[in-house]
This record gives structure tokens, C-alpha cells and sequence, in this order.
């Protein structure tokens, strides 16, 4: 069973933009699924349509099975959600917020409390608990909203942007926190503008562009479509001018700093050899880029403008 | 249907929670906004008056005051919960749950409510120091008060479904609420009102609200008690099932 099925999902606004065009995808049981594309691709559509936070055109969602025209709050009691925005009720205290959206779920009160605290706790929000919304940070509303979205025990998590704005200690609490989950046999769709995050975390990755899927595989093969990579090397000693590598595009960015393109059918074993005959010691090498933000932009052609 | 009754609990608690937590905000303006009423029309104006329909102006007007307080509270506590749930984003909880239309409007209303009767409790209790308060019909007291909250409630929802702005909230209370409810009946009785204006009244529903509520206290009113209760039914039924419609489809919650 797909953990969410969709197909031929068409969604135009009043507006006359049309946000998704007969977009069709699975997510399997236990993906940790990636769903990427610039802004105004059609991604938090999307997911406001599997949540009904959006009506659809046309298109079929399923959630584990349960399709969303016929059974809406079976699929829902399966689904967590994260928005982008922040959408927390900022005058109520933060454990009251969690016990709340427990009982939104059919979940008894003292079940809540008791899933409340385990998930402030995780989120390291415990302390907060008798505060109110507002007098929290940006990443800690952040974490509230996924401590939230947590309480229902859902099978399918929905994370749009959820690490938008939030500092690197938090980030990577958050990454070794959902890595955990997924593990732990949740489903999790994550939109993200941080494609390091996407490459570090998920297994499958989707990428849409104004409206359509243009991408849809798994990460390791999505990453074996990556013509060029960009490798910044480190040298022991300093060179004046660009070394010359037979079949090699480089440039010298410092005294200290090579930049070299490798083409996919190339590997980078022979650069190190021409190097080394020159008498050119590496020391350390690095991505430029993350892998998958080059082929986003390869795929996307450049495109990545604010067009919401 | 489990989650239903357990999901909508919450909701109502959540709600009624609200209104009893900020009950500086909710209960004592109410409380002294009557208290000025009482002294201004009962005791200084009132006097002057002498007795309305048999009866001693203070007495005469304090059911109608009563009900006044639930109107704009019940409605003002649902317009303004809900619209800031939207404007926040926090409805998104309720949205995305498995939670139906019926149990999200059930919630909503029931916050309502609790205003309203909290409301006629404090108002009551003023009214006591002014006058004296024998009722006569304390279940049809008590209905009236239920029912007139529920229809106000609803209608503050639906207000708040609709509304973009702050504004399209504001508007209602001050240019509809606000006269029809003055001229419904709260300080004279509609018999000494020219025959063409008598007739216009009747199309004005709070005074059907306002003349139950007197029935039920004093037992006068300036029209027929049965119509009266039935066209409090007959408008709570028709909001209830308006707002799950308007939340079924989205209205005004969902792009």
C-alpha cells in the first residue's frame, strides 16, 4: 500500500494561476520523501491539498488508501502537518496548544497531556511549556509546530520548510530528530529550500516546476543524472596561476584553492594523477555545491525567481 | 464518532476556557455597561416614566437588558474568536483534523453560549440591586436565553467566516446589531409605536427575542409568545446548518 497516491491533481486558483498541472506521484510506506522545486512551483499547493486545507480542480489523493474525496477524516487522522507559516494560536500556552490538537484528533485529555509533554520534551521546548506562543523564537515556533504536528502519532508527516529560518544547532537537532521518526516507520514528505537538507535526509525525491513533476526517482539515481560536478581542492603549497589538467575544465580561486569540473563519465581519479606529476599535493576536497542543487538548477534551467 | 465526541469536547473546552480565563475582558464590561443602563434609564429616567404595560419601568426593562447582553456578547465572543483563529492561521488545527464541520460549529457555538448565559447571570445580578426579579417561567427563561445565544453565535461564525478585514467584523454589530436591537423592544413596547411602525418592527427578529425573554419574566408581550419561540428555532436551525455549509465548502477557510 502507498503510504499517498496521487494522481492527475490539477489545481487553478480563482486567480486564474494554475498551481498544478495533472501532477501525478506514489510516496511508498517508509520514504522519506522529498518534494522540491523554486518558489511558486505548485509545492505547498500541493500539500495543502492532501491536509484540504486547498481545494483541488481534479486528481485523486489517496492516503494510505483512504481516498480523500470519500473518507476525508480517516485520511486525515493518518496525516501531521508542518506549514511554512507560522499558524500558532500565540495567546495560549504552548502545553495547552499540544493538548488541544491531541483532542482535535479523538485523543482523551490525560492521553494528550501525557503526548504533550513527550514531545516538548523531544523538541527541548519543556521549560516553555507554561509560556505562550509568542514569547517563543522563530526556531523554537518551528519546533512547537512539529512537537504539534506529532501528537496524533501520524503515519504520514508533512514538513513544508520546516527548518526555514532556524539556526544550524537547531537544524541539525531537527535533521537527527526526523531521521530517528523515519526510521522509527513514519512516512515523511519534506519540502525544503536547503537541498543539502534534502540530500542528507530523504531516499526519494520529486521535483516540480510550475506545475509539473520534471523529476521523480530515487535520490541515488536522481544524483546519477548529475552531469557536472564542481570540487573545490585544497593544495599544500601555493600556485600563482591555474594548474593545467589535461580534459579537465579548472580555475584557481586562491593561491591555496583549485576549482575543478568533473563530467559524470570522467571520475576524478585522473586529475589527482596529472596533479600529483606536477607536483601538486591536495590536501582536502569538498563539493562546491550540494549534488542535488546543481541538478535542481540543471533541471530548473535557472529559474528559481519568486514566481507565487 | 468517537473522535468526533472526544475532538469536539475539546474544541468546546478550548472555547469555554477562553472566555472564562479572559473574563475581565468578558464578563465585568457587560456587567458595567448595564449597571449604567440601570441607573440612567431605571432609576433617573425611569422614574419620570411610571409603569410601561401595567408594570414598573425598571421591571419592565430588565428582561429586555438582559437580552441585549447576550446578543452582543454571544455574537461578539464567536466573530472575534473565530476571525482571529483565522487571521492568526491557527483554524489550520481544526482544518486539518479529522474534526467535522458539525462538531467545529458545535464548538464554537457552545463558547458562545457560555458567554451568553455567563452574561445574563452577571447582568441579573445586577438587575437585583435595582428591581426585583420574580420569574415566571424559569425553563422558558432559560430556553430563551440558550436559544437567542445559539442564534447570535452562529451568526457571529457565519460573520467571521465571511470576514477579510477587521473592519467587516466591526460592521455588523455597529450598523445592524446594534439598531435592530434598540429598536426591538428593550425600552418601550412596540403598542405605542404608530401602526405603520408596529408593522415595520415585526420584521425585525431580535424583537420576537426580546418579547420571549419578557414573557418568560414578567409574562407580557407585544406579540404572539408561539410565533416568537418558533422563529428563534426557526432561525437557529437555518444558521447552524448555513455555517456547516459555508465550512463545507470552504468558504472563507479554504483557498
Amino acid at each position: 500500500m502507498h503510504a499517498l497516491s496521487i494522481k492527475n491533481l490539477s489545481k487553478k486558483y480563482k486567480s486564474g494561476v494554475q498551481a498544478l498541472k495533472s501532477v501525478s506521484f506514489d510516496v511508498q510506506k517508509g520514504d522519506f520523501f522529498a518534494l522540491l522545486g523554486p518558489n511558486g512551483a505548485g509545492k505547498t499547493t500541493a500539500i495543502g491539498i492532501i491536509t484540504s486545507l486547498v481545494n483541488k480542480s481534479s486528481g485523486s489523493i489517496e492516503v494510505f488508501g483512504y481516498d480523500i474525496d470519500k473518507e476525508l477524516a480517516k485520511a486525515k487522522s493518518c496525516i501531521g502537518v508542518v506549514p511554512q507559516e507560522v499558524n500558532l494560536n500565540l495567546f495560549d500556552y504552548n502545553f495547552n496548544i499540544l493538548v488541544n490538537q491531541a483532542g482535535f484528533y479523538g485523543i482523551t485529555r490525560n492521553e494528550g497531556k501525557k503526548r504533550a509533554e513527550q514531545y516538548l520534551k523531544k523538541m527541548q521546548l519543556w521549560d516553555k511549556r507554561k509560556t505562550d506562543a509568542r514569547s517563543l523564537s522563530g526556531g523554537m515556533k518551528r519546533r512547537l509546530m512539529v512537537a504539534r504536528a506529532l501528537v496524533n502519532r501520524p503515519k504520514l508527516l508533512l514538513l513544508d520548510e520546516p527548518t526555514a529560518g532556524v539556526d544550524i544547532e537547531t537544524r541539525r537537532m531537527m535533521w537527527n530528530f526526523l531521521r530517528e521518526l523515519n526510521q522509527s516507520g513514519t512516512t515523511i514528505i519534506l519540502t525544503t529550500h536547503y537541498l543539502e537538507e534534502a540530500e542528507q535526509l530523504c531516499n526519494k525525491v520529486a521535483i516540480i516546476d510550475e506545475g509539473e513533476i520534471i523529476e521523480n526517482d530515487s535520490m541515488q539515481n536522481v544524483l546519477k543524472k548529475l552531469k557536472t560536478e564542481v570540487f573545490i581542492l585544497n593544495i599544500e603549497k601555493p600556485l600563482n596561476e591555474k594548474p593545467i589538467i589535461e580534459g579537465y575544465s579548472t580555475d584557481l580561486n586562491s593561491p591555496h584553492e583549485i576549482e575543478i569540473t568533473v563530467t559524470q563519465d570522467q571520475g576524478i581519479n585522473s586529475a589527482f594523477i596529472s596533479l600529483e606529476k606536477q607536483g601538486v599535493k591536495v590536501l582536502s576536497l569538498r563539493n562546491k555545491n550540494s549534488r542535488l542543487e546543481e541538478l535542481f538548477l540543471d533541471l530548473t534551467q535557472g529559474q528559481t525567481g519568486d514566481r507565487s | 464518532m468517537r473522535t468526533q465526541i472526544v475532538g469536539m469536547m475539546s474544541l468546546v473546552r478550548k472555547e469555554t476556557t477562553r472566555v472564562l480565563r479572559i473574563w475581565v475582558q468578558t464578563l465585568i464590561p457587560p456587567g458595567i455597561t448595564m449597571s449604567l443602563y440601570f441607573i440612567i434609564f431605571g432609576t433617573l429616567i425611569g422614574k419620570r416614566i411610571g409603569e410601561m404595560e401595567g408594570y414598573p419601568y425598571m421591571e419592565y426593562i430588565a428582561p429586555g437588558l438582559v437580552m441585549m447582553s447576550v446578543i452582543t456578547n454571544s455574537y461578539g465572543n464567536v466573530v472575534g474568536s473565530f476571525f482571529n483563529a483565522k487571521i492568526q492561521g491557527h483554524i489550520e488545527e481544526l482544518l486539518v483534523s479529522p474534526l467535522s464541520e458539525v462538531s467545529i460549529v458545535i464548538g464554537y457555538l457552545a463558547g458562545g453560549i457560555i458567554r451568553g448565559l455567563s452574561v445574563a447571570v452577571v447582568v441579573t445580578f445586577i438587575a437585583l440591586f435595582f428591581t426585583q426579579i420574580n420569574i415566571k417561567y424559569p425553563i422558558m427563561t432559560l430556553f430563551v436565553i440558550i436559544m437567542t445565544a445559539g442564534v447570535f453565535s452562529l451568526a457571529g461564525l457565519i460573520n467571521a467566516i465571511f470576514a477579510k478585514k477587521f473592519d467587516d467584523i466591526a460592521v455588523i454589530p455597529s450598523f445592524v446589531l446594534a439598531p435592530l436591537t434598540y429598536l426591538g423592544g428593550v425600552f418601550y413596547t412596540v403598542n405605542l409605536l404608530p401602526e405603520f411602525w408596529q408593522t415595520v418592527s415585526k420584521f425585525n427578529p431580535i424583537l420576537y427575542m426580546i418579547n420571549s425573554m419578557r414573557y418568560s419574566v414578567i409574562g407580557i408581550s407585544d406579540v404572539s409568545i408561539q410565533n416568537a419561540l418558533m422563529m428563534i428555532i426557526i432561525f437557529f436551525i437555518i444558521l447552524f446548518f448555513s455555517a456547516v455549509i459555508l465550512l463545507k465548502k470552504g468558504i472563507g477557510t479554504r483557498q
